[in-house]
């Protein structure tokens, strides 16, 4: 081998005691690399100084906005818990949809068909203000009794019209309730589809494993399928989050005021420095994501856990083995 | 389908040594090609039954037919003498629910060639899973029962390990583990070590041959030769969907009647891979 590798210039060692010792190469050199670092720096000084040197930024007040009491309050309720809230029922709800999307009832296939169609469809403002506003026009109650009863107590002539029990509906559905349902309805529908992916992601084997083994198809799907899925599932979700978070300024539409861009521009506008009512909002909703990004790495770790380790003895480097993502086995 | 039923009533499940298996007149096709024509085989208590054969046989089909993971087309397969998959009352079979298939099925242990390990379950919680789940174990008497089956298998310092981190051969011990631990009457076996590098196969046969000393009744499709002939009480030679001839090892084997039989083993012969006397050597 080593006479026929004669790529080099240098003459090939041939003795014994001359074999090749360590490498200590010099690296290839990145000159366009540093051109395009400076480039970046110098734009970045630019804008930086821009910050500092334009006034209108108006960060003093900025950062007053930022802690105003009905910032802080539309923050918490209607950008914080409105996500929170509507995430996990549209997870809860998609996982639903998506599992019988995948089963062998064609009536349950064909309805979790019917609402991925129709929800992914209306635009989350549009069924926003459908809910808010419409909904209650249509429906100023709900009543709880015998399908078509009222109809029927009228054809009978009835005294008792067979409800049991009536909700006003322009109560819950004017509110934050409303607008936490309607997104929810909307994150579902696709959640659904993320749910279908990842589930369709585990190996046949692993059902046929479980069901060799006695296990119903309903352990089969909570305690083989979907702990495997959520490793595909996880990501695109933490994604969906971040979307949501943004999308809670929608809610102006059912009308929620108590929501964390409303309440910063209505001060800007109201100071009429509308910068510092922006800039407030971009901060908090920066905030807000960049600690769940955090959230959603141990997450991910989480669920990966049993994949994405290489063999024997790389349990030391767990942690950071990990970092690379969605690589797993 | 008629044949298989009359078939079904007349040698009935009652003759007086009930075998543990009775495979009577099996069908099965795959989209409209038959896989499986009219399989007869009974399997006695404790006796050990190897398939052979080339790809696309029926082998697996068959195996997977017994454990209900396939439904059959025609004829009847009974396990400790209960039909497999229906109900029959009347004269009438009556597809059985899913509960009552996960019951049957839990009465039969499957061991597969790609292992099908829980990768997101360490081992011993591979093994625990079903008898808490199925069999309402506590995890208490499931763990030790667990550490008990990974030290038959050899791998009890290896208990916390995630699938990932075994090799093949570990990892299909964890799985003829994890199959033991519902206490199965039967166990299947689909080329168990077909997916092994060839000095991984010696532990997982070693497992296997402990496991019919002690009087596990097994149906094993395999290509491992020296196992067939050391460890099976008999032989099965399968080929295009049926069953060509069959015996002691040692007659079908070393003395094979048909012409198929006999080119089938001479090829596997030429092959090195396959070659039985080297897992015999481990």
């Amino acid at each position: 081998m080593t006479e026929q590798a004669s790529a080099g210039q240098a003459p090939l060692p041939t003795e014994h005691d001359d074999r090749p010792g360590a490498i200590h190469a010099r690296p290839v050199r990145h000159p366009l690399r540093w051109v395009g670092a400076v480039v970046i720096l110098v734009l970045a000084a630019m804008l930086v100084s821009s910050f500092v040197t334009n006034p209108r930024w108006d960060w003093g007040l900025a950062g007053e906005v930022m802690i105003q009491r009905p910032v802080l309050n539309g923050l918490l309720m209607g950008t914080i818990v409105a996500t929170v809230a509507s995430m996990v029922l549209g997870v809860a709800l998609g996982t639903a949809i998506a599992v019988a999307r995948l089963s062998t009832n064609p009536v349950l296939r064909m309805l979790s068909f019917v609402y991925t169609w129709f929800f992914r469809a209306v635009p989350r403002y549009v069924l926003l203000a459908m809910i808010g506003v419409g909904l209650g026009y249509l429906y100023s109650t709900l009543d709880l009794g015998i399908p078509f009863g009222q109809q029927i107590a009228g054809a009978l002539g009835l005294s008792h019209d067979l409800t049991f029990y009536s909700l006003d509906v322009r109560a819950i559905t004017g509110g934050l309730v409303g607008g936490i349902m309607g997104l929810a309805l909307s994150e579902a529908a696709y959640m659904a589809e993320i749910a279908r992916a990842g589930i369709l992601s585990v190996d046949k084997g692993q059902t046929e494993a479980a069901e060799a083994l006695g296990l119903s198809r309903a352990q089969t799907m909570r305690r083989i399928v979907l702990p495997q899925a959520m490793r595909v599932i996880v990501p695109p979700t933490g994604n969906e989050t971040i979307a949501m978070i943004k999308d809670t300024s929608l809610l102006t539409a059912v009308p929620v005021i108590t929501e964390l861009y409303f309440q910063t521009s209505q001060i800007g506008v109201r100071t009429y420095r509308i910068m510092a009512g922006f800039v407030a909002a971009t901060v908090w909703y920066l905030i807000v994501c960049s600690v769940l990004m955090i959230v959603q790495s141990y997450v991910e770790r989480y669920f990966g856990r049993g994949f994405g380790q290489a063999r024997v003895g790389r349990q030391t480097n767990r942690r950071f083995a990990r970092g690379g993502g969605m690589g797993g086995a | 389908m008629t044949t298989a039923s009359t078939a079904g009533q007349a040698s009935g499940p009652a003759t007086p040594p009930a075998p543990l298996v009775r495979a009577l007149n099996v069908h099965k096709a795959f989209h409209g090609t038959e896989v499986l024509k009219g399989i007869d085989l009974d399997v006695a208590r404790g006796e050990v039954v190897c398939l052979l054969g080339p790809s696309g046989s029926g082998k697996t089909t068959f195996l997977r037919c017994i454990n209900l993971l396939e439904r059959i087309d025609g004829g009847r397969i009974w396990v400790d003498g209960e039909l497999m998959g229906y109900a029959e009352k009347g004269g009438h079979l009556y597809e059985l629910p899913d509960k009552k298939l996960a019951a049957q099925r839990r009465e039969i242990g499957m061991v597969f060639q790609r292992f099908n390990l829980f990768p997101h379950l360490t081992a011993v919680a591979n093994i625990m899973e079903a008898p808490v789940l199925v069999r309402g174990l506590d995890k208490a008497t499931a763990r030790a029962r667990a550490m008990q089956l990974l030290e038959q298998v050899g791998l009890a310092d290896r208990a916390d390990a995630y699938p990932g981190q075994l090799s093949g051969g570990q990892q299909q011990r964890v799985a003829i583990a994890r199959a033991l631990a519902m206490d199965p009457k039967l166990m299947l076996f689909d080329e168990p070590t077909s997916a092994l590098d060839p000095e991984l196969v010696g532990d997982v046969l070693a497992v296997m041959r402990e496991l019919a000393r002690d009087g596990m009744t097994m149906i094993v499709v395999t290509h491992e030769m020296g196992f067939a002939r050391e460890v099976a009480d008999r032989v099965v030679f399968m080929d295009g969907g049926v069953v060509v001839e069959q015996g002691p090892p040692k007659e079908v084997i070393g003395n094979p009647q048909h012409e198929r039989t006999r080119t089938f083993l001479a090829r596997m012969r030429d092959d090195p891979a396959t070659d039985g006397d080297q897992a015999l050597s481990l």
